[in-house]
């Protein structure tokens, strides 16, 4: 608790320990009960009542001070002492609980994106270590690391190796194993070693800082939701006083008119009971709330929603689709089998690795990388690169090796079989013998599968991959990921085409899930551009609305499930608050509500949609198995 | 020319009105309040001199809210 709150606790302790001791010893004398109550409705209200002063002043009739002191001040009038003491002390616990929670909250959610180193550690020449603020470092200084400690700013590993958490960037628990050459992200936790590091951006902008200024301008981009609460602030706090003027004065004139009791004070206690209902802060603070936890969990998850808008559009997704490479595939080659050879998987890539150990095709080094041990370059006596075919290698053995297309087996007489598989092959021959073939794909991310399916069973009733690739190694793909759609051959613009296609057939909102590398366009022409591997990927962060930080595409539903619940909240929230005050009004004009029931329901509700709000911190993903949503 | 002040508030209504007051300062183009992060993002016109436009936006929000505070 702040000083502020603290002082304001005490003055409601005491205010409301006179009032009991008042309730007890009952004053008879009416001047004598006034001027006691008094004592704890100033002790507690004194603020609201020169708040009101000044928003007279300053010509702002419909503050919420002004309306309290009116009602208030009404209630004395009406000689309802202990009314008007007790909704004014009411009305600051209420905003003393606000205050609390939303400090509270505001904190929490601001520890979840807690990313920012506070110093920098730089080794200079001469082997001296110096702590800075991390905004004074060059680029290209060189910087330690000690375990335990926060990534400052980004840079390569030029000494040591780590474990890596990179927990708070991607919302991923199993730490990354870094060494020399590897590039590193600011506000990862080196968790065993001792890092050196040459910075390769500013502090400003490295991943930590540029994440944390995307997090805290999220709320910028207002969503629809929260321009609705604004406008309806703006609106139903003067409606409800015009309300209230014509109910304290509309029925007793009309009464007098038709000859009856004009019962003045009793329309006016009425009127009195509608100013103290007509302050809408349930709404205006539990639903900024509602979508600042919602990011902030998100962004605990490793998802960047770069605002509420975005928030509210993943929420009503239900077209989802994907790019191929890159996006659902790792977009690296990799060797996906070895098939039709007489001798073992591991000797024929040996002899492939060995022909093509000169290369630097990505296909041979994709082979080399499959070899379980490391060719040894005096086995080869002579290579010869066929351009666009393969290799020819001569081993120091005497025998010739081929290596490549089905092409270079044509050409060379050698009988092969075709494979079936989608992806690209590398032949085997030896001293004109087959010995079979290897092929060699990009591989599918692990969950990619698992990514569609849970999007299905989010509801979600289409998912289309687009893809610049051939048909037939785009179509087992699809086939493993089980989607809706497939394009396949696009060029980038029939991307966009496509994308504005579907657009027109979905009925509820088109996510567009792409590697940010290539895809601005279709990102920004989609309702939800969301991008893959922000981690590392300046472009990913630039060009989406939604960046999942690692690239696991089954962040996707966690992203939508976060984003519905914190919808449902706020939905929530809005037919609670707003039915709960209606109801109260009705009550009230007709006489049946209390002032105390107006005050129990203005603060009641604010309590109840705040700790709804929260409700949004409490977000798990579910475990496989476990019901979804 | 864009900028961000740390600002405090009470009640998110409040913040409201000094967003309101802020966008309604001569000089500010866009400005918006995150009571959440207790942060003020102020877009200025151009040609416009940040100094004493804050200030008469600090003014203009003491009208409304007479509790809160910009850092300038």
């Amino acid at each position: 608790m702040s000083r502020k709150q603290k002082i304001m606790l005490g003055r409601i302790v005491a205010a409301v320990v006179i009032t009991i001791i008042l309730l007890i010893v009952k004053p008879e004398n009416r001047w004598l009960a006034l001027g006691l109550y008094l004592i704890p409705y100033l002790i507690a209200g004194y603020d609201i009542l020169r708040k009101a002063v000044k928003g007279i002043i300053n010509r702002q009739p419909t503050d919420e001070c002004f309306l309290m002191a009116v009602a208030t001040i009404g209630a004395f009038a009406l000689g309802e002492y202990l009314e008007g003491a007790a909704v004014m002390i009411f009305y600051q616990i209420g905003e003393l609980f606000q205050s609390y929670a939303v400090g509270k909250s505001r904190r929490s959610i601001a520890g979840l994106m807690d990313i920012r180193p506070d110093t920098a550690r730089i080794r200079h020449e001469d082997g001296t270590l110096e702590e800075v603020d991390p905004d004074e470092v060059e680029v290209g200084s060189v910087i330690v690391i000690q375990p335990g400690e926060k990534i400052p700013i980004d840079g390569t590993v030029i000494e040591g190796e780590a474990r890596l958490d990179t927990a708070a960037l991607t919302g991923e628990s199993v730490p990354r194993t870094v060494r020399a050459g590897d590039t590193v992200q600011s506000g990862c936790i080196s968790m065993d070693g001792l890092l050196t590091v040459r910075t390769t951006h500013e502090f400003g902008e490295s991943t930590a800082s540029r994440i944390l200024d995307l997090v805290e301008n999220a709320s910028s981009r207002k969503s629809r939701s929260e321009a609705f609460i604004t406008r309806f602030a703006r609106v139903y706090t003067p409606a409800v006083c015009l309300c209230a003027v014509a109910l304290a004065l509309l029925p007793p004139v009309v009464s007098l008119l038709a000859g009856a009791d004009p019962r003045w004070t009793d329309w006016l206690y009425r009127a009195l009971t509608f100013l103290v209902i007509s302050c809408p802060c349930a709404l205006v603070v539990s639903i900024p709330l509602s979508f600042f936890a919602g990011l902030g969990v998100a962004s605990r998850h490793g998802v960047l929603i770069k605002g509420s808008n975005y928030l509210e559009a993943l929420a009503a997704t239900d077209t989802v689709v994907f790019d191929k490479t890159g996006t659902m595939t790792r977009g690296v080659f990799e060797v996906a089998g070895v098939h039709h050879s007489p001798v073992d998987d591991a000797a024929l890539l040996r002899l492939a690795a060995l022909a093509e150990s000169h290369s630097t095709h990505p296909i041979a080094q994709s082979i080399r990388l499959a070899c379980p041990d490391e060719p040894d370059e005096r086995e080869i006596a002579e290579v010869k690169e066929l351009s666009g075919l393969g290799v020819r290698a001569v081993l120091a053995d005497g025998r010739t090796v081929l290596a490549g297309s089905d092409k270079l087996m044509k050409q060379e007489g050698v009988e092969y079989i075709p494979c079936s598989h989608s992806g690209t092959v590398v032949h085997v021959a030896v001293d004109g013998q087959y010995h079979g073939h290897i092929l060699i794909s990009d591989q599918l991310k692990p969950g990619a599968a698992e990514a569609v399916q849970s999007l299905r069973a989010l509801g979600v009733s289409k998912t289309v991959m687009l893809t610049g690739d051939r048909e037939q190694s785009a179509l087992e793909i699809a086939d493993t990921l089980r989607v809706d759609e497939l394009r396949s051959g696009l060029l980038p613009d029939d991307k966009v085409t496509e994308v504005e296609r579907l657009l027109g057939e979905a009925k509820g909102k088109l996510a567009f899930v792409g590697d940010g590398i290539n895809d601005a366009p279709v990102l920004s022409r989609a309702d939800v551009g969301i991008a893959m591997g922000g981690l590392g990927s300046d472009a990913a962060i630039e060009a989406a609305d939604v960046v999942l930080m690692d690239d696991d595409p089954r962040k996707l539903s966690t992203a939508i499930r976060i984003s519905r619940l914190c919808m449902r909240i706020v939905k929530e929230n809005i037919v609670f608050s707003i039915g709960v005050k209606l109801l109260c009004l009705i009550l009230g004009a007709l006489g049946i509500a209390n002032m105390w029931l107006a005050i129990f329901a203005d603060v009641g509700v604010m309590v109840l949609a705040v700790l709804n709000a929260v409700r949004i911190l409490l977000y798990k993903v579910p475990q496989k198995g476990e019901a979804h949503d | 020319m864009k900028k961000s002040y740390k600002i405090d508030v009470d009640c998110a209504n409040c913040a409201r009105k000094m967003e309101d007051a802020a966008n309604a300062t001569p000089g500010v183009q866009e400005a918006s309040v995150n009571f959440m992060l207790l942060k003020m993002n102020v877009t200025f016109t151009e040609g416009a001199d940040p100094k004493t436009v804050m200030k008469d936006v600090l003014a203009n929000c003491k009208k409304v809210e007479s509790d809160c505070e910009i850092y300038l």
